[in-house]
């Protein structure tokens, strides 16, 4: 973990409740795609946890939901101005673990993590397939971004508006023994971890306190002892996960 | 001695900052990001007799100048404390640590106290009878001058270590029960541990953490524990660590105008996990601008 001031180069909307940040600086302490930052923020005093959309050229993008007072103070921000930031958080995604045709699932505010996991996933030599979830059409975004990484990419949203009608799950069919990697809300990650014959690593959300395991105020039971989704996580790995923790 | 050290129930401190119980781990954590040889000590994640996982999730919520938890005192029990936490504890920092120990009995308190007293690098055992977050122990100690005096008496029995007991501000008197712990025999206090608080979820029209209810931190919280410290230093001889909200060299400042000896830090190191080494590097510009030589001759000056 790294705390650094990071300068924003980009904060605009990409649909009416996600938007995109990109960040400038020492952005060294980032090593793998599914870690998360987490921003101090103008009269708040928790920071705020993000998780990690893509690492290049000294920047860091994190694409966020605007959800509460955080996020909403978040988009007032401008191009020039000056974030603290505690990056370098949480272990990421096991890359190696993967297979030459994983499956990446992202479901709504949890999609963010799987572009640059497949990014680096293809640089790798890999085949990955993608399945993005959403609610509806005018909640779909970054689909062209992946495909142009050129990842297969299948769009799902809940109502039959755009791509395939139904959840994550409805467009497994045919892919329930490819390793997978998942970030989603956790009624998401329960699916797919049932409906999947294969091992696969997920990503889990909490409330932090301080995001790097100091205050264990994430804890969660695993079958291999406690974990600190802060700091042992978020990602687990589908074999250590207890379900009713 | 240097301008900023204090004398700590018969123990010289480098200075008077201490990381807070619950807000430092055992210290790994913050002794990747700097050398924790610079504090004055820690008081260590309270530990209790068997492991606990603590309180379901969500345990932490934002609150105006500060935040809400209730982890419910998770730790890996007494014993796995003294085989694996306090060795690579040694490894990082060589000064006497606090012990923070909590409890559900009497029993209880005496035998993790028993066990942390055989342990040369515990310098304080701090018995934290105010925990809010845990039901059947914890706080109801703390708020009864008898069962408080009834702990700090059966610890006392069982160490040759200071015992300075950590205070609950949930209560309607706080100097009675100090004054009890103080005739008990305690070396010393703390105060305060956190406020009893709750928020709710708009959304969802429920308490945001799962306990219901959880401790308030942080600077909201700071002119309550000033007060108290105030009061309690007033009327006990024994040495108070005052904390709550604490986050700057002034704060330290004021608190130990208020009385305090020593000065805990909690909520502001899981914000910015530098904020004990900043306050460090602050204390002796600031101390300057308010025309302090040494730490030592403020302490109750507000008195």
């Amino acid at each position: 973990m790294r705390q650094e001031y990071l300068t924003i180069l980009e904060n605009r909307p990409l649909t009416e409740a996600m938007w995109k940040l990109v960040l400038q600086g020492n952005v060294d302490a980032v090593t793998t795609p599914g870690q998360f930052v987490n921003l101090k923020l103008d009269g708040l005093y928790l920071r705020r946890p993000i998780s990690v959309c893509d690492k290049q050229n000294g920047t860091i993008t994190l694409l966020y939901k605007v959800v509460g007072h955080g996020t909403a103070q978040m988009t007032t921000r401008e191009p020039g101005d000056v974030l603290d930031v505690l990056l370098g958080l949480g272990n990421g995604y096991d890359l190696d673990a993967s297979g030459d045709m994983p499956l990446l699932l992202g479901g709504g505010a949890g999609v963010p993590p799987m572009y640059w996991l497949c990014r680096e996933l293809l640089a790798q030599g890999k085949h990955p397939t993608v399945i993005l979830g959403f609610n509806t059409r005018d909640e779909v975004y970054y689909e062209e971004e992946f495909r142009a990484l050129g990842a297969d990419v299948i769009v799902t949203t809940a109502d039959g508006s755009y791509g395939i009608k139904g959840f994550v799950t409805d467009a497994m069919e045919g892919l329930e023994d490819r390793y997978f990697f998942i970030c989603g809300p956790e009624p998401m990650l329960k699916a797919v971890y049932k409906k999947s014959r294969a091992s696969g690593q997920l990503s889990f959300e909490a409330r932090m306190g301080c995001g790097f395991g100091a205050c264990m105020g994430c804890s969660c039971k695993t079958i291999t002892g406690y974990k600190r989704i802060c700091k042992e996580g978020p990602v687990l790995r589908k074999e250590e996960i207890l379900w009713d923790a | 001695m240097g301008r900023l050290s204090v004398n700590l129930c018969g123990t010289e401190l480098d200075n008077p900052v201490i990381p807070a119980s619950g807000t430092f781990g055992f210290g790994y954590e913050f002794a990747e990001l700097y050398d924790i040889n610079l504090l004055g000590t820690f008081s260590f994640k309270g530990t209790t007799r068997e492991p606990r996982y603590g309180n379901p999730l969500p345990r932490i919520a934002e609150a105006p100048s500060g935040l809400l938890n209730a982890v419910g005192l998770q730790n890996p029990g007494v014993d796995k404390v003294i085989s694996e936490e306090l060795p690579k504890l040694a490894k990082v920092f060589h000064k006497p640590v606090m012990a923070n120990v909590s409890g559900f009995s009497t029993d209880e308190y005496v035998e993790v106290c028993r066990k942390l007293d055989a342990q040369p690098q515990v310098g304080w055992l701090e018995v934290n009878i105010s925990c809010p977050n845990v039901h059947g122990g914890g706080m109801s100690f703390g708020t009864d001058p008898q069962a408080a005096a009834e702990v700090t008496k059966a610890v006392k029995a069982v160490t040759t270590k200071p015992v300075i007991v950590k205070l609950s501000p949930n209560v309607t008197d706080i100097v009675s029960i100090a004054r009890a712990c103080e005739d008990a025999g305690a070396d010393g206090l703390s105060l305060i541990n956190t406020v009893l608080a709750m928020r709710i979820n708009l959304n969802t029209r429920k308490p945001i953490i799962a306990n219901q209810t959880g401790g308030l931190s942080g600077p909201a919280v700071l002119p309550l524990a000033v007060r108290m410290v105030y009061q309690v230093s007033k009327a006990v001889r024994i040495p108070v660590v005052g904390l709550g909200g604490v986050g700057s060299a002034e704060d330290v400042l004021e608190m130990m105008m208020a009385g305090a000896t020593a000065v805990q830090v909690g909520a502001a190191n899981l914000v910015d996990p530098y904020a004990c080494k900043t306050i460090l590097e602050d204390l002796p510009a600031v101390m300057d601008r308010y025309g302090v030589k040494n730490l030592t001759e403020i302490i109750g000056g507000a008195h």
